[in-house]
């Protein structure tokens, strides 16, 4: 007998466990409703820090199958002070509030879809699939291909034909058959519904939506505990179907319902691209209610136009006392280097979607110095270069000589505005006093 | 005029198994007047209590969705294929 099962997000009827996502009475989205009551004697803060340092050390809260044997080490990854990227968003020097979750290492494809893929393939196997499929901006594809392989399913992935290369061949690499759809991702998306109504096949997020999308939780509970069981002032999170944002709500109200950190009003940020911005725009205009639109972004891993959570992700952010904002695709790029360059972190155009967010909040005084802030980074840089071609010239080569070097050296210091020069300069000069 | 609109297997069971059926409805609150009338169990399931077609149903004309095209005030052509999507899937960012 396990501690969970599917309810109703509107109605409230139960469905008990199997591949669905949708109420069959109002069409409502199903997720997945615990016992806490039950959950409350078997988990403690004790118990979760002795397992190993990853997001299977807080199994009880999550959608397993009894007998579950976890194969990856998936998640936990590094929650660090962000003071140089601080000092650059706020303006101030005390700059020990602001955080990175830095899923950009997450195991093993470098994003935090590995965490929702975890969940969602072990049910396909408790419910009997051979075969598990997506539609994916990228990220998902290369996941549930990873995944999958690991398992030994079959994997079919169904993506735009306009995807990243680098995403295409980090899911082909796996030996999952990669579809590539002549369309944007809504369109993906709406035929993986009806190709899952016909096939027997485990829909990551489509069947298996429900269990999927509670792995996204486990971003939430590891801040929570990497932050010593405590919760922080804000959160910026990047949206595409606004899933996360509303997992990482549902993380933080189970941790305080089960007493393992102190009761706390989080507001929630939603960070979105100028260019498919249905959920800020939404919040930016008061209406609890999507307008879809046709994406037109380079952060192709957040262009979903008619977001599946867009809804709740509205309500988490109005009731958190939150704001959503959005960014366009120079401030995109801008923010991708800001990161890189002020803390060392290589992230995808969604992190760029998310610091640049963030530059925005603190200039418009939404968030404040003084007040713990974690962003979420979802993915990893290496992903998408391809947003950086042209950002940076080649350089010409030099003799291996040290005397090329010095006059190459000398020329370069005298040219200002080349990126980290100055920087280089600077500290040329206090080695030199 | 004629167009067909396909029904998921999610709404079979109030449709008596059938998966499609060709109407001369003009515009999507006709649409929705045949589809309570040929099949009453039905409309329940398609309108909230206040009449409303539910938040989560999702109508797509020719592979578009409706909201593109004018929702409403769409006047539906001759041989357009509509399909009902019960909430669609989606991104989880």
């Amino acid at each position: 007998m396990s501690n969970y099962e599917l309810r109703c997000r509107e109605c409230g009827r139960t469905w008990g466990n199997q591949p669905r996502s949708i109420c069959d009475d109002c069409f409502s989205p199903l997720e997945i409703a615990y016992d806490y009551d039950a959950l409350k004697a078997s988990v403690s803060r004790e118990r979760i820090s002795q397992r190993p340092p990853n997001m299977w050390r807080y199994s009880e809260l999550l959608p397993l199958p009894q007998g579950f044997t976890p194969r990856l080490p998936v998640g936990f990854t590094p929650l660090f002070q962000a003071p140089q990227l601080a000092e650059r968003l706020s303006g101030t020097a005390a700059g020990t509030n602001l955080y990175i979750k830095n899923d950009a290492v997450c195991l093993p494809t470098l994003s935090f879809k590995d965490r929702v893929v975890a969940v969602a393939l072990s049910q396909a196997r408790a419910f009997g699939f051979d075969t598990v499929s997506c539609s994916s901006t990228g990220n998902l594809a290369n996941a549930v291909a990873a995944h999958a392989a690991r398992e030994g399913l079959k994997a079919w992935i169904f993506i735009p034909s306009d995807l990243e290369p680098a995403k295409i061949l980090g899911t082909n690499v796996f030996g999952a058959k990669v579809v590539r759809i002549a369309g944007n991702y809504d369109q993906v998306n709406r035929l993986c519904s009806q190709i899952a109504d016909e096939h027997r096949w485990g829909f990551v997020n489509v069947n298996l939506r429900p269990y999927y999308a509670e792995g996204s939780k486990t971003v939430g509970f590891e801040i929570a505990e990497q932050l010593g069981w405590r919760l922080p002032d804000n959160i910026v999170c990047p949206m595409a179907g606004g899933s996360l944002i509303t997992k990482i709500k549902k993380a933080f109200d189970e941790l305080i319902k089960l007493g393992l950190v102190e009761p706390k009003e989080v507001k929630f940020f939603g960070a979105q691209a100028t260019g498919c911005s249905p959920i800020s725009t939404a919040v930016k205009t008061g209406s609890s209610e999507i307008e879809p639109q046709k994406p037109n972004t380079i952060a192709r891993s957040l262009a979903i136009g008619n977001p599946a959570d867009g809804h709740y992700a509205i309500r988490t952010i109005k009731n958190s006392g939150g704001w959503s904002e959005d960014v366009s695709d120079p401030e995109v790029i801008d923010a991708i280097r800001l990161l890189a360059e002020t803390e060392g972190i290589f992230t995808e155009t969604a992190g760029g979607v998310t610091v640049g967010t963030a530059a925005k909040l603190y200039r418009q005084d939404r968030i404040l110095p003084d007040e713990t802030t974690v962003l979420c980074v979802t993915g990893n840089g290496l992903k998408t270069t391809d947003v950086l071609a042209g950002v940076y010239q080649t350089e010409r080569p030099i003799a291996p000589k040290l005397t090329e070097f010095e006059a190459y050296l000398q020329q370069t210091l005298d040219v200002a505005g080349v990126p980290g020069v100055l920087a280089a300069a600077q500290q040329a000069e206090g080695v030199g006093a | 005029m004629s167009i067909t609109v396909q029904i998921p297997t999610a709404l079979r069971r109030h449709t008596e198994g059938v998966s499609s059926i060709s109407c001369a409805a003009s515009n999507l609150t006709e649409l929705f007047s045949v589809l309570d009338e040929k099949f009453p169990q039905l409309k329940p399931h398609l309108r909230d209590d206040q009449g409303q077609i539910r938040r989560f149903l999702n109508v797509y004309v020719n592979e578009e969705d409706i909201r593109f095209l004018g929702g409403q005030t769409y006047a539906f052509q001759e041989g357009d294929e509509v399909l009902l999507v019960p909430s669609i899937a989606g991104g989880t960012i």
